[in-house]
C-alpha cells in the first residue's frame, strides 16, 4: 500500500487515467477499476486485471470524495476505470459553480 | 500538488486551442506548455533561486509563473513603475534571481549577487528552440509559488508568500476544469505583479478560456480589443470601469462589447453610482464584484450576478443597499467580524473581517499573520448583514478616531458622494489639538460646478451626525490612485498639512 500524502500523483494499473492526491486519508488503499493505484513515474505490472463492474470511468478535473470527504484526489488525466478507497466507490465532489472572479 | 498542473491539464485536453492573444501573436495551451517546460530547464541549469518577471505583460507572464512551479522556484513579478532605488531594494532581497526583463527595463535590474538577467525577446526565442521534455521534479505542495512586494504603505514592503497549496485551493475550489466554451475569452488588463494577474492567468488556464491581454490601459483600446477578438469575460479595476462608461456615453462611435456575457470588478472600493451606470449601460452582462487580498490567494467573498440584479430591481432598502456590498465569502472561506477586543459581532456590528480556509496564506517571509487557530486579520473593516452579505468601510489603519469615537470614512464619503455634482471624494483624519483626530474630506466636483463646503457640511451633518461633520474640506482637482485603482489615502493626508 503506498502511504498517501497532499500533492502525490498516482496512475491507474488498468487504464490511462491519472490522480493527484488532494486531502489525505492515512491507512487507505486506492483502486482504479479495483486495481492498487501506483506510483505516477512506475511501470505498470504485467497481468494486473481490471475489475470489469469497476469500469465506471473517470473524469479529468473532476474531484473524487468518500463519504465523509475525509479523501479527495483530483483526476489529473481521464480513464476507463472507476475510483475506490478500500473497495467503497469515490463519488463526485458536489462542487458550486460560481461565477469567474478574476 | 503544484499550480502547473493546470497548464498540463489544460495542454493535455486540447493541445491546440489558442490559450492567450497578445499584439505579439496567438499562442496554444500546447505550446504554452512546452515553453513553460523549456522554461523549467533554463531555470533549473541556472542555479538562481526565484524568478524574477521585471516587464508589461505578454505571454512570458504564463511561461514564467509556470515554469518557475515546475522548477520549484518562487515566482516574484516586480512592479515596472517602481523607481531605480526600490527595485535595486527589492532585488537585492532574492537573489539570485533568474530575471526576465521587458527591453525597456533590461537596464534597471541589478545582476549583484550572481542574478542572470534574460532580455524577453531573447528568453522566449530560447524556450522556442527546445523542445526536449522537461522530466520535472516532485514539488513539496508547500513549496513557495509566488512571492509578492506589497505595495505597503509605510516602511519598507512586506513579501506576502503564497505557497502552491493555497493557489492550487483556491483555484480548485473557485473554477471548474474546461468550463468555458472555445469561443470565450477573457480581457485581462490587471498588471503582472498584482495578484489578480497571477489569479487571472491561472483561472483562465484552469478553465480553458482565452487569455487576451492589453498591457496598457486605456478605455478606448479596452473596447476595441473587447470588439475585435469578441471578448466575452472581463476583470476590471473601479477606474477602468468608471472611464470605458465615461467614454462610451461621450463618443457614440466607440464599439460596444457586444460578445460580453460577464464583467468582474475589484481591488478597490466601488462607487454604487459606478455599479448602477454600469447596469443602465450592459443590462445584458453579468456583473460579480470579487472581494480578496494578495495574502488570501485573490478572492474570498463575491458579490454574484444575481445578487447585482436583486439589488439592482428591488424596492427594499436593505437590499438594495447590496449593490455596495463585496458579497458573500467563497464556499471554502470561513468569515467572521471581530471588535477591537476579539469578540465576535453578530449582523450589523462594525469590527474587522477575519477569514479562515485553505486559500488563505497569511504569511509574510518576516513575519506570519495568522493567528495560532489560523484565522487572518485582513486590517480590513466591515460589518455583515444578517444574510451574511459583507459590506467593507475600508482599511483597518483608515478608521479615524475622533475623540475616542470610531469613524469609518466610507459612510461620510458615501453621504457626499450621493451630491449630484460631487465626482469623488476621500475623507481622511487629520490632526486635532483639540480631538486627537479630526475628520477632513478632498472633495472633487463635476467640471464646470461649484458647491459651497457648507452644503456639505450640513448634508453630513443631516444624514449622520454632528461629530461626523469635515471640519475641513478641501476641492481638488483629481485624487491620487495607483494604477490598480487603490486611493492612496497617504497622499491624501498630505493635503491637509
Amino acid at each position: 500500500m503506498t502511504q498517501i500524502r497532499p500533492g502525490l500523483k498516482l496512475k491507474s494499473a488498468v487504464c490511462t487515467a491519472e490522480v493527484m492526491i488532494i486531502k489525505a486519508l492515512a491507512g487507505v488503499e486506492l483502486t482504479c477499476g479495483g486495481a492498487a493505484l501506483i506510483d505516477a513515474k512506475a511501470t505498470a505490472p504485467a497481468g494486473v486485471a481490471a475489475d470489469d463492474s469497476q469500469m465506471t470511468g473517470c473524469e479529468i478535473g473532476k474531484r473524487y470524495v468518500n463519504g465523509d470527504q475525509s479523501l479527495e484526489v483530483l483526476c489529473v488525466k481521464p480513464g476507463k476505470g472507476g475510483l475506490a478507497a478500500n473497495g467503497a466507490a469515490l463519488t463526485l465532489k458536489d462542487a458550486k459553480k460560481l461565477p469567474s472572479s478574476d | 500538488m503544484n499550480i502547473s498542473m493546470f497548464l498540463q491539464m489544460a495542454a493535455e485536453t486540447f493541445p491546440d486551442r489558442i490559450a492567450l492573444v497578445n499584439p505579439d501573436g496567438r499562442h496554444s495551451y500546447g505550446d504554452l506548455y512546452n515553453s513553460a517546460q523549456a522554461a523549467a530547464r533554463l531555470i533549473s541549469d541556472s542555479g538562481c533561486e526565484y524568478v524574477a518577471l521585471l516587464d508589461t505583460s505578454s505571454e512570458a507572464v504564463a511561461i514564467a509563473l509556470m515554469g518557475a512551479a515546475l522548477a520549484g522556484k518562487p515566482y516574484v513579478p516586480l512592479n515596472y513603475r517602481l523607481t531605480d532605488a526600490e527595485l535595486v531594494g527589492l532585488a537585492e532581497r532574492i537573489t539570485p534571481a533568474f530575471a526576465i526583463v521587458g527591453e525597456d527595463h533590461l537596464a534597471r535590474f541589478p545582476t549583484a549577487g550572481g542574478s542572470k538577467v534574460y532580455a524577453r525577446r531573447a528568453f522566449l526565442d530560447t524556450l522556442r528552440a527546445d523542445t526536449e521534455l522537461y522530466e520535472n521534479p516532485d514539488i513539496d505542495p508547500s513549496a513557495v509559488a509566488v512571492q509578492l512586494f506589497t505595495s505597503g504603505t509605510t516602511g519598507k514592503p512586506k513579501a506576502a508568500i503564497l505557497r502552491h497549496e493555497h493557489l492550487v485551493s483556491y483555484i480548485l475550489g473557485s473554477v471548474e476544469f474546461m468550463s468555458a466554451e472555445e469561443e470565450e475569452a477573457t480581457l485581462v488588463t490587471v498588471p503582472p505583479y498584482h495578484i489578480a494577474g497571477i489569479s487571472a492567468v491561472m483561472s483562465s488556464i484552469y478553465a480553458c478560456r482565452r487569455i487576451v491581454q492589453l498591457p496598457d490601459f486605456t478605455p478606448k483600446d479596452w473596447l476595441h480589443l473587447a470588439h475585435s477578438e469578441q471578448v466575452t469575460n472581463a476583470f476590471v479595476v473601479p477606474t477602468m470601469l468608471s472611464r470605458i462608461i465615461d467614454d462610451l456615453k461621450r463618443d457614440a462611435s466607440l464599439p460596444k462589447p457586444a460578445a460580453m456575457r460577464a464583467i468582474a470588478y475589484g481591488g478597490g472600493k466601488m462607487p454604487v453610482q459606478v455599479v448602477q451606470a454600469a447596469l443602465d449601460i450592459f443590462p445584458e452582462v453579468n456583473f460579480t464584484n470579487a472581494y480578496g487580498l494578495t495574502e488570501t490567494s485573490s478572492t474570498i467573498a463575491l458579490l454574484d450576478p444575481d445578487d447585482h440584479r436583486a439589488a439592482y430591481s428591488s424596492d427594499e432598502p436593505h437590499v438594495r443597499k447590496r449593490l455596495g456590498s463585496v458579497g458573500r465569502p467563497l464556499p471554502g472561506v470561513e468569515m467572521e467580524i471581530r471588535d477591537d477586543d476579539g469578540r465576535v459581532c453578530g449582523p450589523n456590528e462594525a469590527g474587522e473581517v477575519f477569514v479562515r480556509g485553505p486559500q488563505v496564506s497569511g504569511e509574510y517571509l518576516e513575519r506570519n499573520a495568522l493567528l495560532a487557530d489560523g484565522w487572518f486579520p485582513t486590517r480590513d473593516s466591515g460589518y455583515m448583514d444578517e444574510d451574511g452579505y459583507l459590506f467593507l468601510s475600508g482599511r483597518a489603519d483608515d478608521v479615524i478616531v475622533r475623540g475616542g469615537e470610531n469613524i469609518s470614512p466610507a459612510e461620510i464619503e458615501d453621504v457626499l458622494l450621493s451630491h449630484s455634482d460631487v465626482l469623488d471624494v476621500a475623507v481622511v483624519a487629520i490632526p486635532s489639538v483639540e480631538w486627537g483626530e479630526t475628520v477632513g474630506a478632498a472633495v472633487v466636483l463635476s467640471p464646470g460646478t461649484s458647491v459651497e463646503a457648507g452644503v456639505l457640511q450640513a448634508m453630513v451633518k443631516n444624514a449622520l451626525r454632528s461629530s461626523r461633520v469635515p471640519e475641513k474640506v478641501l476641492f481638488v482637482d483629481a485624487l491620487p490612485y495607483n494604477e490598480t485603482g487603490k486611493l492612496l489615502r497617504r497622499i491624501v493626508k498630505t493635503y491637509f498639512a
